[in-house]
């Protein structure tokens, strides 16, 4: 089976081309079941060689399609890797990927543009399957500009909305911003290991010391790559524009996979990443940072997608974070989680939209509990599981991650990730309780409408919640279980990594502690959130409110847009402006015209020399005779 | 068999000429698709490791050592190929055009053709500059009678500005061919020979003009938006898919191995402009309102960057750049056919009066964006390996002009998308609602676009293979 691998991606291709092409004759029904079939085959196929992997009967293979690019002694062949790490990820990519395009064909019934909604998933899952299973850097590249551009046609899916449109379009900028980092990585790559291939890179980086300046050079250029894709600071201000895309497009591309795709990359390298520890300190401090900042603004947005948009921004953070300290494994656990309770949590936010007709302002919601009972109670697990309550799945894995930055910079990482995970908590449960409790502040004729989602989107709501209820269950703490599953399933992947690295376990007492604080934190924050939205029904300020500057920075996300408009915008078209108007039009076209009118000048002046009178002319002739005698007479 | 390359669309200028009828034009379809069959019969029987091939050398002015001397190597044959392979295309796709005088104009696009397969095909450095020469007259025609308002005075200026660019070239050449001591223009004695520093200095410089000027590299580049502008749709296709390719093939073959001390000396600087050019022309594209004038500003760039990887003397900077020759010829094609679609249609091209062309056609927006993405080099479309292998080039020359060329991409993605997003995108207005469908041509042009934006995208090494081998005669050390 793990020779047929390359079906993987083909299977969504497939589907892009029969949607694509076939746009015009194809029902929504048909659309949609050639979607998800193809998705939900690659699945399948995904799962029988994960079972391989499982039983020790798949070793780690890699499967030669063509060569695509030859130079020199460059070489790049369009090849797979199919290993534990490229598995899990497919595993993500293609289950979490199928159950929203199921979803989708409920969510996105009554649009014209339904079949071609469904041919840019296809792609999308197309392009992100590349991302994960190039066996090379440039393979992962093509996938990584991939998923930006699908990302970029699905923000901007209903493209009559300009606002949509500019947001697409940031999206796909910035992201380049980011790539072109990646990609200058690659060619330092190339000249320092004569290869882009991961075998051959990461056998020839084992060869440097540690800290070797081109190793911290290439791993800082990979990140820019990974800031971009995966929103970090100071690259991130697309994601949150981004919610102008259909909701399950935020569900699977800007929660689930797309930009998870930072972290992918990362966990990949770890070779050259333990061997860079400037850089892990640089990854670490980006994602901590990032981690903080996102959860603050989260606490004061008002569009129910938007929270859920910083709340992903936060957890990336999270999941960099442990990256930085070493904790690829750890990473990767909560990358899987975050993708069962982010996905759950904004298909739930899509069917609440769906039901308000298209409201997304929680303060125009309240009191949804009894018109969207199954919604309710799966947006609520998802609430659980990422404010990390225990045994949800968000609890375990970020615990994991907690657990891991006891120690290192004197605890402050520690305290500002506890500090971090509390404001994850009140954020959530603000929207939770807004959403779905006291009454409903909408309008008439909203309320008129409201209704359950059909069972397309109740189901993968469902399957999602029971995946964020039980996920955690894939990496227990030491004082549970002797067990890591997700670990010692990946580590064959993180082997070096594991042995450098110097990140010693927790103490069973300072696992204990955190989870018995965890839970008193988390119980005075519901409790606290429940006071204020139900018993109190406090509602936030109408944005014309005079509120405190403070909250007023925060709310508009520290005027970091403004600040890019200022410093990089604006420039350009200046430089672009400065550069038609003086240089090309009055210096460069000034100077080559002026040299004609000389010519011209030039010739109209000697014209008047030609004036017919034959006693000028033998004056002149005279004139010149004598000339030439004096002039070889002083010489 | 060469010769025949060159004998075929001559007569067929001639023969078009002739005929006044307004059917001529598909004889120049005819004709021009024999030149492309001829084309693919040398591509089958060459020897992709084999060096010159298919040589014809005879005396043609035997008191001055001049000969009739042509060959083909992979490159020269990609350059032919792109040649006999366009101008059909560019035929083919001004039949959406009622021409005025047919016959004189199909007549001039045979015979630039001509000219142009002569101009990549010389292995003598006279036959050389004859043919250069010969392809300036009738663009300089097709422009200047089939152009738009102030036609006269543009195709002046990019007359005068090309002719002072080939009488450097000529003097340059002169001097070489009094250098050599069998008074020859043959290449192989040109590449023989060894001179002085200083004269390789001006030598250098001499070609460099001439050959920039062609591009064209900042900032020898002012004649460029105006010409592309005014020229009609078939002559700017000609200009910007094919002519152009002659200044960077002239880089090639006839810079780098007469003076490789000089270039060794000065490709520094001469890199350093075309890269200036390429960021430079990128953030004037950012402000243009006019479509035709930013895709004329976007060529500039693209071909700068290609410029770039020439000189910078290294395998992969030499192989992207002859790709993104191929490449940039398919592009330049299809954006400015773009262009034309739009302003019959709308008749304007300012991007602030036209939006929401997608909602009325959205095969043309899938065909525009396709091509779009090809010149913004997403991978698995065309841009990409050449842009890739250009950069890789260039990071082994000096990374720090990588990393600042390298800005393109991000710069290129927010024009193009911009111009696409107040083209295509948004709500209709009362130009753009009634925009009529695409015609049989028009579809079929930008299928075959299309098709070899994915072709040379997905499977580069198709025409790498021919490409790579040749590439090291082109390395100076």
């Amino acid at each position: 089976m793990i020779q047929n691998a390359w079906l993987i991606p083909l299977l969504p291709l497939i589907g892009f081309l029969i949607l694509g092409l076939g746009n015009k004759f194809l029902t929504k029904s048909l659309s949609g079941i050639i979607a998800s079939g193809t998705v939900l085959g690659s699945f399948i196929i995904a799962v029988t060689i994960f079972l391989g992997f499982l039983s020790g009967e798949n070793k780690a293979t890699t499967i030669n399609l063509f060569d695509w690019i030859n130079s020199g002694t460059l070489h790049i062949s369009f090849s797979f890797l199919i290993d534990q790490l490229s598995m899990l990820m497919v595993l993500i990519i293609t289950g979490v990927g199928f159950l929203i395009h199921v979803y989708s064909i409920g969510y996105m019934s009554h649009d014209e543009g339904f079949t071609r909604f469904f041919a840019y998933l296809n792609l999308f899952v197309f392009s992100m399957l590349l991302l994960v299973l190039g066996s090379n850097y440039v393979i992962m590249f093509i996938g990584w500009e991939g998923v930006g551009l699908c990302s970029y046609l699905l923000i901007g899916f209903w493209f009559k909305n300009q606002d949509y449109n500019d947001a697409a379009k940031k999206a796909f900028i910035m992201n380049r911003i980011g790539d072109l980092g990646f990609l200058l990585g690659i060619f330092l790559i190339y000249m320092t290991f004569g290869s882009v291939n991961y075998a051959e890179v990461f056998e020839g980086a084992k060869g440097f010391a540690s800290g070797d300046s081109v190793l911290v050079v290439i791993t800082l250029l990979l990140f820019i790559g990974a800031m971009g894709k995966s929103a970090q600071i100071p690259l991130y201000t697309w994601l949150p524009d981004a919610m102008a895309g259909p909701t399950p497009v935020s569900a699977l591309i800007h929660a689930a996979t797309m930009v998870t795709a930072g972290i992918y990359m990362i966990a990949r390298s770890n070779v050259l990443y333990t061997l860079a520890p400037i850089t892990q300190t640089i990854v670490l401090f980006v994602g901590l940072f990032t981690a903080f900042v996102a959860a603050t603004i989260g606490l004061f947005q008002n569009d129910i997608k938007k929270v859920l948009a910083y709340s992903t921004v936060s957890q990336l953070g999270y999941m960099f974070v442990a990256l930085g300290v070493g904790g690829y494994s750890s990473a990767m656990f909560h990358l899987t989680t975050h993708a069962f309770f982010k996905a759950l949590l904004f298909l739930g936010a899509g069917s609440v939209i769906h039901a308000m007709s298209g409201e997304q302002d929680i303060r125009k919601m309240g009191g949804l509990k009894k018109y969207l009972p199954i919604t309710y109670i799966t947006f609520l697990l998802g609430t659980l599981a990422i404010s990390g309550v225990p045994p949800f799945a968000g609890f375990f894995s970020k615990d994991e991650i907690l657990a891991l930055t006891i120690g290192p910079f004197s605890n402050i990482i520690f305290i500002v990730l506890s500090f971090t995970s509390v404001l994850t908590a009140i954020y959530m449960f603000r929207v939770f309780f807004l959403t779905f409790h006291s009454t409903f502040r909408g309008t008439e004729e909203q309320k008129h409408h409201l209704h359950e989602s059909p069972a397309t989107i109740t189901i993968p709501l469902v399957i999602l919640a029971i995946l964020s209820t039980v996920g955690g269950f894939l990496g227990m703490p030491r004082i549970m279980s002797e067990h890591h599953f997700l670990s010692q399933y990946l580590a064959p992947i993180f082997e070096f990594s594991d042995l450098k690295s110097e990140a010693k376990a927790p103490s069973e007492f300072a696992e204990y502690t955190i989870i018995i604080v965890a839970v008193v934190v988390l119980a005075l924050i519901v409790l606290w959130a429940m006071n204020r939205y139900i018993k109190k029904a406090s509602v936030p300020p109408a944005d014309d409110k005079q509120t405190p500057a403070l909250r007023n920075l925060i709310y508009n996300k520290y005027y970091i847009d403004e600040l890019y408009d200022a410093i990089i915008v604006a420039p350009i078209n200046w430089f672009g402006k400065q550069f038609n108007n003086i240089i090309e039009i009055q210096m460069i076209d000034g100077f080559v015209n002026s040299i004609g009118k000389t010519v011209i000048w030039g010739g109209k002046t000697l014209r008047l020399v030609q004036t017919g009178a034959i006693g000028f002319y033998i004056f002149v002739m005279v004139a010149g005779i004598i000339a030439i005698l004096l002039y070889n007479f002083i010489r | 068999m060469l010769t025949a390359l060159l004998i075929v669309p001559l007569l067929a200028a001639l023969i078009v000429f002739a005929i006044k009828s307004d059917k001529v034009r598909n004889l120049a379809l005819g004709f021009s698709i024999i030149e492309l069959l001829i084309t693919l019969v040398i591509l089958f029987q060459f020897d992709k490791n084999g060096g010159e091939q298919f040589i014809t050398n005879c005396s043609w002015v035997h008191s001055l050592g001049i000969n009739f001397n042509v060959g083909l190597d992979g490159i020269s044959l990609m350059m032919v190929l792109l040649t006999t392979f366009l101008t059909p295309l560019i035929i083919f796709s001004s039949f959406t055009n009622n021409i005025k005088n047919p016959s004189a104009f199909y007549g001039l696009l045979l015979l630039m053709e001509m000219a142009l397969v002569g101009v990549f095909i010389s292995l003598d450095g006279f036959l050389f500059y004859v043919f250069w020469e010969l392809a300036l007259i009738p663009i300089y025609f097709i422009a200047a009678l089939w152009g738009g308002e102030n036609r006269i005075r543009i195709t002046f200026k990019f007359f005068i500005y090309t002719l002072f660019g080939s009488l450097l070239m000529l003097v340059a050449l002169i001097y070489l061919y009094n250098q050599t001591p069998d008074h020859s223009f043959a290449l192989k004695s040109l590449t023989g020979l060894t001179l002085p520093r200083g004269a390789e200095a001006w030598i250098f410089w001499a070609f460099f003009i001439a050959f920039a000027i062609k591009i064209p590299i900042f900032p020898l580049h002012t004649w460029q938006p105006d010409t592309y502008t005014n020229a009609p749709t078939s002559g700017t296709m000609m200009l910007s898919g094919i002519m152009l390719k002659m200044g960077l093939f002239g880089l090639l073959r006839w810079l780098l191995p007469i003076v490789p001390n000089a270039v060794e000396d000065y490709a520094k600087y001469a890199i350093l402009l075309a890269v200036i050019g390429v960021i430079y022309s990128s953030c004037i594209a950012l402000i243009q309102s006019d479509l035709k004038r930013l895709i004329a500003y976007v060529s500039i760039a693209h071909v700068g960057l290609i410029a770039a990887g020439l000189l910078s003397q290294k395998q992969q900077g030499l192989s992207g750049g002859v790709l993104q020759m191929l490449t940039h010829g398919v592009n330049a094609v299809g954006l400015f056919f773009i262009v034309d679609i739009i302003e019959r249609r709308t008749k304007t091209r300012t991007i602030s009066e036209l939006g929401g062309i997608a909602n009325v056609n959205p095969l043309f927006a899938i065909f525009f964006m396709i091509i779009l993405l090809g010149s913004v080099a997403l991978p698995l479309t065309n841009g990409f390996p050449g842009e890739f292998l250009i950069l890789t080039g260039l990071f082994q020359y000096n990374a720090w002009i990588a990393a600042f060329v390298g800005l393109t991409i991000i710069l290129g993605a927010y024009y193009m998308l911009k111009s696409y997003q107040r083209v295509m995108l948004g709500t209709t207005n009362s130009i753009t609602e009634s925009f009529r469908p695409l015609t049989t041509v028009e579809t079929s042009v930008l299928l075959i676009i299309c098709a070899l934006v994915f072709l040379i995208g997905i499977y580069p090494n198709l025409f790498l293979e021919f490409i790579n081998p040749v590439v090291p005669n082109y390395m100076s050390h």
